[in-house]
């Protein structure tokens, strides 16, 4: 048999004063210094400045492209990126109103991946792998050399900070990447996504000096270098609409010499997989 | 007995334009999924149980058996879910290949969604493999226009449409149910199994979640057959491989060879190890595989194999680090990495990654002390099995393993610290 608990006793002071009461709605417009500011806050953002039809039309296509339109948020938070280079409050609300979606639920998705940035990125976005593998061939070396070169011996460059001003032609934002896949061509480095391999600290400034005086440099994986903007396009399932580019972007190269060594061995000793004979599917019993 | 490498998924690597319809056709592209859809979903079903094709993403669970637990009812649409979100340090294989033959996950994508009854395939790829997202968008075009995809596909009466989706950074997505949260438009966090995908998935709708690299192999099967696969690799773990080689090996890469080919084998091909200077320490499948040591370089590298030795084959991403890498260091900056991406959701592992990691950080800083190891283990006992799914099984594994083969080097970390012994007091 089991003993019930004894209910609680009330404890020595009465609830109103250990609560605080519940005090009337203020209008926070009324009671402001300046009364037109305030308005302005409450206002709703003129989403429409920012995010024109054409971004509309497309958030409307990704919608289209899913059996349950929420499935659409993570490429229109990449869309959102494209617009403005990262993913700010209006854009936030331009995904809510989309998807029909209150602020807090796109906010708490936005804030969770990594690749949705927070503050305006620069024109391109460097990405270290600092991961164990790439770091003990040399990627925190790079990282390091990175930081004060686009910073300074005292001030050296943050992780997601940028160097020039966003927005502004040859502006770098940097970062430190975790595994980026590509371990066999360590240490790596993705500039918008692109991959530039087998990297090392003097490769990797010139890189960034390139891309500051406006150069492009060739990835040795990927489609020729653009900018964080419209490779975010992409990722949000846009492509170019023009033939030549998008078969340019999908044609550029890929074939490293790691990523065919085991291949290439093998075409070299004459190694094959056994023949494959045409054999007939199983039998099966009808159900 | 087979040939060192077995070019099976890599064999059309080396082609120009390999990853282009024209290429993937004339080289016997595109006929499995014909002779497929000739067939019945039983069939195929049946033939990858016969194959004893095991899930390549690291768990090794035979996709005919995970094939099987989908319905067969239409009760509601079915789903099959490609897991492209490659990112376990150390593991670069689905890239590679995804850029070189996007085609043969493809093809793979028609013939296993025939066999689940599924109208609605999706390839969720890691947002920072922008080229593969590139590549494989134009063999969904081009499979498109060539009538492998859409209606009434080469006029067997099934359908099928093909999404490409581009996730977000989140090394957590790769965890599947996280993956299908995150497919949902939802943070990618896993969720409480049962129901399995299978009964309960993407939109509650049955679902199956593959990596790339196990449907990529189905054409091949369905061409060749089960027991062609078989010849390969051994009787529990049977199949052609990629392992990725990578660190201080002369010849990093991309090599496919048998299920079960050993580390010393891999090194020979690999040119061994870098400048000559001796192994150290290795994982054989990422680093939440335990690590190896220069004991174990004989170690058939397969399911089995890698089990019994005290590690797990994972994805076959086989780090090698030398002597001059320090193993306190290499399992503090992989501790990071889990600190960084572990979800959130279940406190042992959100609270003991970060713990861990600071622990960890303070030892390498020669700031540690000796109960700091028991503390680092006492930890992970409390995350292995109690967390909510494997990030945090995975947490642990490096730290558990670097200091069963490396105490000493934990120890020496702390020389400086030791307590000093105050004599006996009056």
């Amino acid at each position: 048999m089991t003993s019930t608990t004894a209910v609680p006793e009330p404890g020595p002071h009465a609830a109103e004063q250990t609560h605080a009461a519940a005090g009337r709605d203020v209008d926070v417009v009324a009671i402001a210094a300046e009364r037109d500011i305030a308005e302005g806050i409450l206002a709703e953002h003129a989403l429409e400045e920012i995010f024109d039809d054409s971004i509309v039309a497309k958030a409307q296509d990704l919608i289209a492209r899913y059996p349950q339109s929420r499935s659409a948020l993570l490429p229109m938070l990449h869309l959102v990126q494209s617009v403005q280079g990262y993913v700010s409050q209006e854009g936030i609300a331009f995904c809510a109103k989309q998807l029909d979606l209150s602020d807090a639920e796109v906010s708490a998705v936005a804030t969770f991946y990594t690749m949705y940035k927070r503050k305006p990125c620069g024109e391109h976005l460097v990405s270290v792998c600092t991961n164990t593998l790439c770091a003990a061939m040399g990627g925190d070396a790079i990282y390091k050399k990175l930081q004060t070169h686009l910073g300074s011996e005292e001030k050296p460059l943050g992780h997601e900070e940028t160097a020039g001003m966003p927005g502004e032609p040859g502006s770098l934002t940097l970062e430190h990447a975790e595994c980026l896949a590509a371990c066999d061509l360590a240490p790596v480095i993705q500039v918008n996504y692109e991959f530039y391999d087998n990297q090392t600290p003097e490769k990797a400034v010139a890189l960034v000096d390139a891309l500051q005086a406006g150069k492009k440099p060739a990835p040795t994986r990927g489609a020729p270098l653009t900018n964080f903007k419209d490779v975010e396009l992409q990722l949000a399932g846009f492509f170019p609409a023009d033939n030549d580019r998008y078969r340019t972007d999908v044609d550029g190269p890929s074939q490293a010499d790691e990523t065919l060594r085991g291949a290439k061995i093998a075409q070299d000793r004459g190694w094959v997989a056994p023949v494959a004979k045409d054999v007939p599917l199983p039998e099966v019993e009808k159900k | 007995m087979a040939d060192p490498i077995t070019p099976v998924l890599t064999k059309r690597w080396l082609s120009p334009n390999s990853w282009q319809i024209g290429t993937y056709e004339a080289l016997e592209g595109y006929t499995a999924v014909r002779k497929a859809l000739a067939g019945t979903p039983e069939q195929l079903v049946q033939l990858v149980k016969d194959s004893g094709l095991r899930g390549r993403g690291g768990a090794g669970f035979p996709a005919g058996i995970k094939w099987s637990f989908m319905p067969q009812n239409f009760d509601k649409p079915h789903y099959l879910v490609i897991n492209a979100d490659e990112g376990e340090p150390g593991t670069c294989k689905d890239i590679p290949l995804m850029m070189a033959d996007p085609h043969s996950l493809i093809e793979g994508c028609i013939i296993a969604s025939y066999a689940m009854r599924s109208n609605h395939c999706f390839i969720y790829v890691r947002g920072e493999a922008l080229h593969c997202i590139r590549r494989l968008n134009a063999a969904v075009r081009e499979a498109e226009a060539a009538g492998y995809l859409g209606e009434n596909i080469l006029g067997s009466g099934f359908d099928l449409k093909i999404t490409v989706h581009a996730g977000a950074g989140a090394y957590i997505c790769g965890e599947e149910t996280a993956l299908l949260d995150s497919l949902e438009g939802r943070r990618g966090q896993p969720r409480l199994k049962p129901p399995f995908p299978a009964a309960a998935g993407l939109y509650a709708a049955p679902t199956t979640v593959n990596n790339v690299e196990t449907i990529a192999s189905v054409p091949f099967i369905v061409n060749g057959g089960s027991s062609w696969f078989r010849e390969m690799g051994r009787e529990k773990s049977p199949g052609p491989k990629i392992y990725s080689i990578s660190g201080h090996v002369e010849q990093p890469g991309q090599y496919e060879c048998p299920l079960g080919t050993t580390l010393r084998e891999l090194l020979d091909l690999a040119g061994g190890m870098k400048d000559g200077v001796p192994l150290k320490f290795w994982t054989p499948g990422g680093s939440s595989t335990p690590m190896f040591t220069a004991e174990h370089l004989d170690v058939p590298l397969d399911f089995e194999g890698a089990a019994e030795a005290g590690s797990m084959l994972g994805t076959t991403a086989v780090m090698v680090f030398n002597e001059t890498v320090s193993v306190p260091w290499a399992v503090m900056k992989w501790t990071e990495f889990y600190e960084h991406e572990s979800c959130g959701k279940c406190t042992p592992c959100r609270e003991g990654t970060y713990w861990l990691a600071q622990i960890l950080e303070r030892m390498v800083e020669g700031k540690g002390t000796e109960e700091d190891i028991d503390t680092l283990l006492d930890v992970c006992d409390n995350i292995l099995g109690r967390s909510f799914c494997a990030l945090g099984d995975g947490a642990v594994s490096p730290i558990q393993s670097g200091i069963k083969y490396f105490r000493e080097e934990f120890l020496a970390l702390c020389e400086s610290n030791k307590r000093e012994l105050v004599g006996a007091q009056a």
